[in-house]
C-alpha cells in the first residue's frame, strides 16, 4: 500500500513509473525505489523459499544485511531486492533455494 | 589500482562527517556507499533532532542528510554508489561495482563508517514474512512511502521502537500495542507519551511469544512477564496484526573491522562486541579508522562527532594537518563528545568508551605492528 498522504512528508511526488514482470504478472513500480519496495505495494511478501524446508522468507532487515529477500533477477540470484533499485522491463522472480525458480503449477 | 588517500567506507552521518573533514584538510577522499544514495539512515529519520544547535536540533534528518551531501560535494569528496566493499586487505579495499565489476582501491588510511544492524529476538513463528526489523519497516515507510501492514505490534520501547511506531500512525497504519520486556519505558518520555496520547498502549514486562499466521503473519501472541523475565503461565495474549517490528536494539555490523585484522571487545554498553579504538578513532591497525556506530552504538550526534574526529585523525596521520592544528581540533571534539556522553544513558558509553581506549594502549604496547595473521606477508 502506498502512503499517498503523509502530516510530514506531504503528498506523493508523481514520479516515473515503469513495468516490471514479477513470476509472469506484470506489475507497476516507481523507477528507482527498490524491488522490495515495489513488491509489498504490490501485495507480495514472499521473496523466497528456504532449500530444505521450503519456508517463506521476505523483507526483514531491510539495509542488504541479512539475505531473507534474495530473488531471482533477469536470471541472476541472489539478488537483494530491498537495495536493488527497479529497472523499466526487470524480470523478478520467486527463488527456491540458493538459486532455484518457482515452476508454473 | 584506484588510489586514494584516505577511503571512507559507509556515507551515514559519521561518514559523511569524516569525509568532509579529511577532504578539508587537503586530503584526497574517496567515499564508498553499497547503497543507490548516501546519508545512511538519514533519510529514513523524519523526526526534528534534539541536542544543540551543532547537531542540527530541531532540523529534521533528511534535512540534515541534503546540507552534508552538499557539504561533502562542496569539499571534493567523491562519493562511489552501489558498490559493495567485500574486502579490506591491508590497505586494498575490494569493490563490486553496482555494474557487477571488481575495482581495487589503495589507499593510505581508510576509516570504516559501516553502521549498525538491528538485533532480533527469536519465538516461534519470527521467519515469516511480515516480521521485520522497525528500521526496515521505517525505511518502507519514510523513504519509498510503502507501509507494509495496516496492524502492527512492537516489540522493544527503546527509541527506535516509540519513534518508529509513532512514524507507523504518521503513515496512517494502527499500531496495536508495544510490548516491552522490562518494567519500564525503556526510551525518551517525550517519544512515548506522544503515543499513549494516540491511545497506542505501552505494555511493560510482556513480551512477543508467538507470531502466527499462514505465509505471513495473521496474529501475534503476547505474554505477561515475572520479575525474573520469566512467562506468565496464563497471561497470554492474541492481537490480530500484520506486521511485527522488532526494536529490540542495534549491533554494530563488524564484518569489515574483522577482517582489516582489528581487535574487538564485548561491551553491552555499546551494543556488543565491537573494535577496540584509541582516542583518534584508530583500530588496533594502523592507519585504519572506526567512526559512528560500527565502533560501538550511540546517537546520531555522537556520529557526527566521531566522524569529524577519524578524518581529523587520518588527515593528521597522513601529513595534512600538523600535530598542532589536529590537536586543537581533536580536543575540541573530545569536549562535545564528553558532554554528550553525559546524564543517564551518557555515563555507560563514556565508561565503556574509556575502557576501549585503555584497551587499545595495552595491545598497542604489546604489539610488533604488522599485518593480520591470515593476511600472507
Amino acid at each position: 500500500m502506498r502512503v499517498l498522504k503523509h502530516p510530514i512528508l506531504g503528498p506523493l511526488d508523481r514520479r516515473r513509473e515503469v513495468k516490471i514482470t514479477v513470476n509472469g504478472v506484470v506489475i507497476t513500480a516507481i523507477e528507482g525505489e527498490p524491488i522490495a519496495s515495489a513488491l509489498i505495494a504490490a501485495g507480495i511478501t514472499t521473496f523466497r523459499e528456504t532449500r530444505v524446508l521450503k519456508e517463506p522468507r521476505g523483507y526483514f532487515c531491510g539495509i542488504g544485511l541479512c539475505s531473507d529477500c534474495m530473488m531471482i533477477v533477469d536470471g541472476v540470484p541472489n539478488v537483494r531486492t530491498c537495495i536493488t533499485p527497479v529497472k523499466e522491463g526487470m524480470n523478478i522472480e520467486t527463488q527456491l533455494g540458493f538459486e532455484r525458480v518457482q515452476e508454473d503449477e | 589500482m584506484l588510489t586514494t588517500d584516505v577511503a571512507v567506507i559507509g556515507s551515514g552521518v559519521s561518514g559523511l562527517l569524516a569525509a568532509i573533514e579529511a577532504s578539508k584538510a587537503g586530503a584526497r577522499v574517496q567515499l564508498i556507499d553499497e547503497n543507490a544514495r548516501p546519508g545512511g539512515q538519514l533519510f529514513k529519520q523524519i523526526h526534528k533532532f534534539f541536542g544543540s544547535r551543532r547537531h542540527y536540533a530541531g532540523i529534521r534528518g533528511f534535512d540534515i542528510g541534503t546540507r552534508l551531501l552538499e557539504a561533502a560535494r562542496d569539499n571534493g569528496v567523491e562519493i562511489m554508489l552501489n558498490s559493495s566493499v567485500f574486502g579490506v586487505f591491508g590497505k586494498e579495499i575490494g569493490i563490486m561495482t553496482g555494474e557487477g565489476h571488481v575495482r581495487w582501491l589503495k589507499a593510505e588510511a581508510i576509516i570504516l563508517c559501516c553502521g549498525a544492524s538491528e538485533k532480533v529476538i527469536l519465538f516461534p513463528g519470527w521467519t515469516l514474512p511480515g516480521v521485520m526489523g522497525a528500521g526496515a519497516a521505517q525505511t518502507l515507510i519514510n523513504v519509498h512511502r510503502v507501509l507494509p501492514g495496516t496492524r502492527f505490534l512492537m516489540v522493544g520501547s527503546g527509541n527506535v521502537g516509540l519513534v518508529v511506531a509513532y512514524q507507523l500512525l504518521q503513515a496512517g497504519a494502527d499500531v496495536v500495542a508495544i510490548v516491552e520486556a522490562l518494567p519500564r519505558v525503556g526510551g525518551w518520555g517525550v517519544h512515548a507519551s506522544k503515543l499513549l496520547r494516540c491511545g497506542v498502549p505501552i505494555l511493560v514486562s510482556h513480551t512477543i511469544k508467538e507470531a502466527l499466521g499462514r505465509g505471513h503473519v495473521e496474529a501475534a501472541t503476547i505474554t505477561a512477564l515475572d520479575t525474573k523475565y520469566r512467562p506468565v503461565p496464563g497471561s497470554e495474549r492474541d492481537f490480530e496484526v500484520d506486521v511485527i517490528c522488532l526494536a529490540v536494539g542495534l549491533k554494530p555490523n563488524l564484518e569489515l573491522p574483522l577482517m582489516a585484522g582489528c581487535e574487538t571487545m564485548v561491551l553491552e554498553d555499546l551494543g556488543g562486541r565491537v573494535p577496540v579504538h584509541d582516542a583518534n578513532m584508530e583500530t588496533t591497525q594502523e592507519g585504519i579508522y572506526v567512526a559512528g556506530d560500527c565502533a560501538g552504538i550511540e546517537e546520531a550526534s555522537t556520529a557526527m562527532e566521531s566522524g569529524r574526529l577519524a578524518g581529523t585523525a587520518a588527515a593528521e596521520k597522513l601529513g595534512y594537518l600538523s600535530p598542532e592544528e589536529a590537536y586543537d581540533v581533536k580536543e575540541e571534539i573530545r569536549g562535545v563528545l564528553d558532554a554528550l556522553r553525559e546524564g543517564p544513558f551518557g555515563v555507560e558509553r563514556r565508561r565503556a568508551k574509556q575502557l576501549l581506549t585503555q584497551r587499545a594502549r595495552t595491545l598497542r604496547a604489546h604489539s610488533n605492528g604488522g599485518t593480520p595473521k591470515w593476511v600472507k606477508a
